[in-house]
């Protein structure tokens, strides 16, 4: 005996019209939320990723989470220095691979002032052990030479070789302008998608100079000029904090006891991949709006799809009689209801993922162009599994619905259906 | 042992729950393979009712009524189903074909929805359904149109040979002629008792057309119901 396949085929191409509306809102449903999901994963990552390949970020005592939020977001101030002698003696340690000392305090028209070495160039790392990249020009060599980030460049129009005033603090009183020493732009970095973005980079000497004549927060009455200030020992005298790269990461919590335990003067070692951690579980909020959204998406697109079907049940009442009438049993009525949700609802929910990758696809460029965050395609996510196996599900059980009722038709309904 | 009749009644009575009188009452009737059997009653009188009795769709208050020498009544509700589809034709007053399918695919959906129907035709459904249209006076340049495009005088043969395919032993057929005209009326009789007289089916027909007694065997005039509604 030959199954209903093809009748249950013939019959849907026979609806064609009002199925492919609910495979489209079918298709939609399963994009936002695979979407949305996949941004709040990205988010998340994008944020875990802002270092990396760093064992140790080294800051006088304070909180973790302070220490994470000036030494890496450039939020917030240090209190405490490192005295430059501790990171001579952390560099020597033969545990550690390199340091990268960090001095912050300027800013550049609202953006920060990173005042490092060119180990920044060497060693630091983001994502997936990314490392910086100039887009043009080169590293600081010069005093008063600065590399800005790509977010900086791009929103103040700057170009290789432009002079620039840096601002002591956060640049809020005009006074406080370090414009008898301008810098001049020697590059400018490739974007990142961190907050080296948003920073200007600068080296320790040069730093060093525009505070060679400050006393006590405030520019000296009798200023020197950047010649002057060229001609000094530059040699810092602290730093804000240290990123210390180790030789084996196996050593990294004896290194972070023996920093803690350091004689000379106070101070902590935090792991970023537990501090960032930590940050981001106070900064849960935004995700878990988020991750509601996502499931409210889901809930309504459901819902959608309910209403959807069931109002197609209508259209198919006498179809199902005349079938009951030939002698169709419920059960496979049923079956023949079940088999064709089950097609759309997984072809729809197909076509929604095709959506959803072509789209970030498309986006993710532009996303990391605009706001730093990179779309990932690197396979589905678990949530996002159970995401495409919660529609189909929906799906499948929205289309028992009819099936149920044709079930309880009666016969009778059968042998007189209304036309 | 002579075969069962393909539909025997005695003393059938039948009453809607919650109903005084009982709406339908036949003393005994008796149809056997190969026969036709008029049933005429104005609208209102427990036609339909008989029918979906005889199919096996409503059961009988008290008395009999048994196709094939089966009492309906014996049987649970999934084994009616499966005896209606492997032994009764319907033929709809208004056809109930599917609009989607071809007139063919129309014509074979009893077989693919009984075993024993299919394999009367000896494995060749196809064969036996295009021989019933073109019996009917539907050619081969139709057989592949769908059904929502034939006129109501051509569904009603297609109707015709849905209900006859596979050899049904009984053929109900329910007011079909009510839509066509008087020619075409009586040469769609002669079409329909003449196949199921080759396929050996008997014909349950029901209609309030006076004029169609003369092709059949038996008539059975049900009396007009006294007390009101229907």
């Amino acid at each position: 005996m030959k199954g209903l396949g093809s009748l249950a085929w013939r019959s849907a191409w026979s609806r064609r019209y009002s199925l492919s509306w609910v495979a489209l809102s079918i298709a939609l449903a399963t994009f936002l939320m695979l979407s949305l999901e996949q941004m709040r994963h990205d988010v998340r990552r994008h944020f875990a990723q802002s270092v990396s390949g760093t064992d140790l970020i080294v800051g006088a005592r304070t909180s973790s989470t302070a220490l994470l939020l000036y030494s890496v977001f450039r939020i917030g101030n240090a209190t405490q220095n490192i005295r430059w002698s501790s990171v001579q003696a952390l560099s020597a340690d033969p545990a550690v691979a390199w340091v990268i000392p960090i001095s912050l305090g300027d800013s550049f028209r609202g953006y920060p002032v990173v005042a490092t070495s060119e180990a920044l160039f060497q060693h630091w790392r983001y994502g997936d052990q990314q490392g910086l990249e100039l887009a043009q020009g080169s590293p600081f060599r010069d005093v008063f030479d600065a590399v800005v980030g790509a977010e900086v460049a791009q929103r103040l129009g700057l170009q290789v070789g432009q002079p620039l005033t840096l601002s002591h603090g956060s640049g809020d009183f005009q006074a406080s302008d370090h414009d008898d020493k301008p810098f001049t732009t020697t590059g400018i970095l490739a974007r990142t998608g961190t907050p080296v973005d948003r920073s200007v980079h600068i080296s320790l000497q040069g730093m060093e100079a525009l505070h060679v004549d400050w006393v006590a927060g405030m520019p000296a009455r009798k200023g020197l000029s950047a010649d002057q200030a060229r001609a000094m020992d530059l040699q810092p005298k602290s730093v804000t904090a240290v990123l210390v790269g180790l030789k084996s990461r196996a050593a990294v919590f004896s290194m972070q006891r023996s920093i803690a335990a350091f004689q000379a003067e106070p101070l902590m070692a935090i792991l970023p991949g537990v501090a960032l951690d930590e940050l981001w579980q106070n900064l849960a909020t935004g995700e878990q709006a988020l991750e509601l959204m996502v499931w409210v998406v889901a809930i309504v697109s459901l819902l959608g799809l309910v209403a959807a079907i069931s109002a197609g049940l209508e259209q198919r009442r006498h179809e199902l009689a005349v079938l009951r009438s030939l002698g169709a049993g419920p059960a496979r009525v049923f079956v023949l209801l079940l088999t064709e949700g089950l097609i759309i609802t997984t072809t729809a929910t197909l076509a929604g993922v095709v959506l959803t990758v072509l789209i970030l696809l498309g986006l993710g460029d532009w996303t990391g162009q605009h706001y730093g965050i990179t779309v990932s395609l690197r396979g589905p996510l678990d949530s996002q599994l159970a995401m495409l196996a919660g529609v189909v599900l929906a799906g499948v059980a929205a289309s028992a619905l009819p099936g149920w009722r044709a079930y309880r038709l009666s016969s009778v309904d059968g042998l007189q259906p209304r036309q | 042992m002579t075969p069962a009749p393909a539909l025997q009644i005695r003393d059938l009575r039948f009453r809607w729950p919650g109903q005084t009188h009982d709406c339908l009452h036949i003393e005994a009737l008796t149809l056997h393979a190969g026969q036709g059997l008029l049933v005429r009653g104005d609208s209102g009188c427990g036609k339909s009712t008989l029918l979906s009795l005889a199919a096996g769709v409503l059961l009988a208050s008290s008395g009999q009524i048994s196709m094939l020498g089966q009492d309906w009544r014996a049987l649970g509700a999934s084994r009616r189903e499966q005896r209606r589809a492997d032994h009764v034709g319907y033929l709809f007053q208004q056809f109930n074909l599917l609009p989607y399918l071809s007139l063919i695919d129309n014509v074979t959906l009893p077989c693919r929805l009984s075993a024993l129907r299919s394999r009367r035709c000896g494995g060749q459904v196809r064969q036996q359904a295009e021989q019933l249209l073109e019996a009917l006076g539907l050619g081969p340049d139709l057989w592949q149109r769908p059904a929502a495009q034939l006129s109501v005088g051509q569904q009603q043969r297609v109707a015709a040979a849905r209900a006859l395919v596979g050899q049904p032993e009984l053929v109900i057929a329910d007011e079909p002629t009510s839509a066509l005209d008087e020619r075409r009326r009586d040469e769609f009789m002669q079409l329909l008792l003449h196949q199921c007289e080759r396929a050996g089916s008997a014909l349950l027909f029901v209609t309030h057309d006076h004029r169609l007694s003369g092709h059949f065997d038996q008539v059975l005039e049900m009396p007009r119901r006294s007390e009101s509604g229907a």
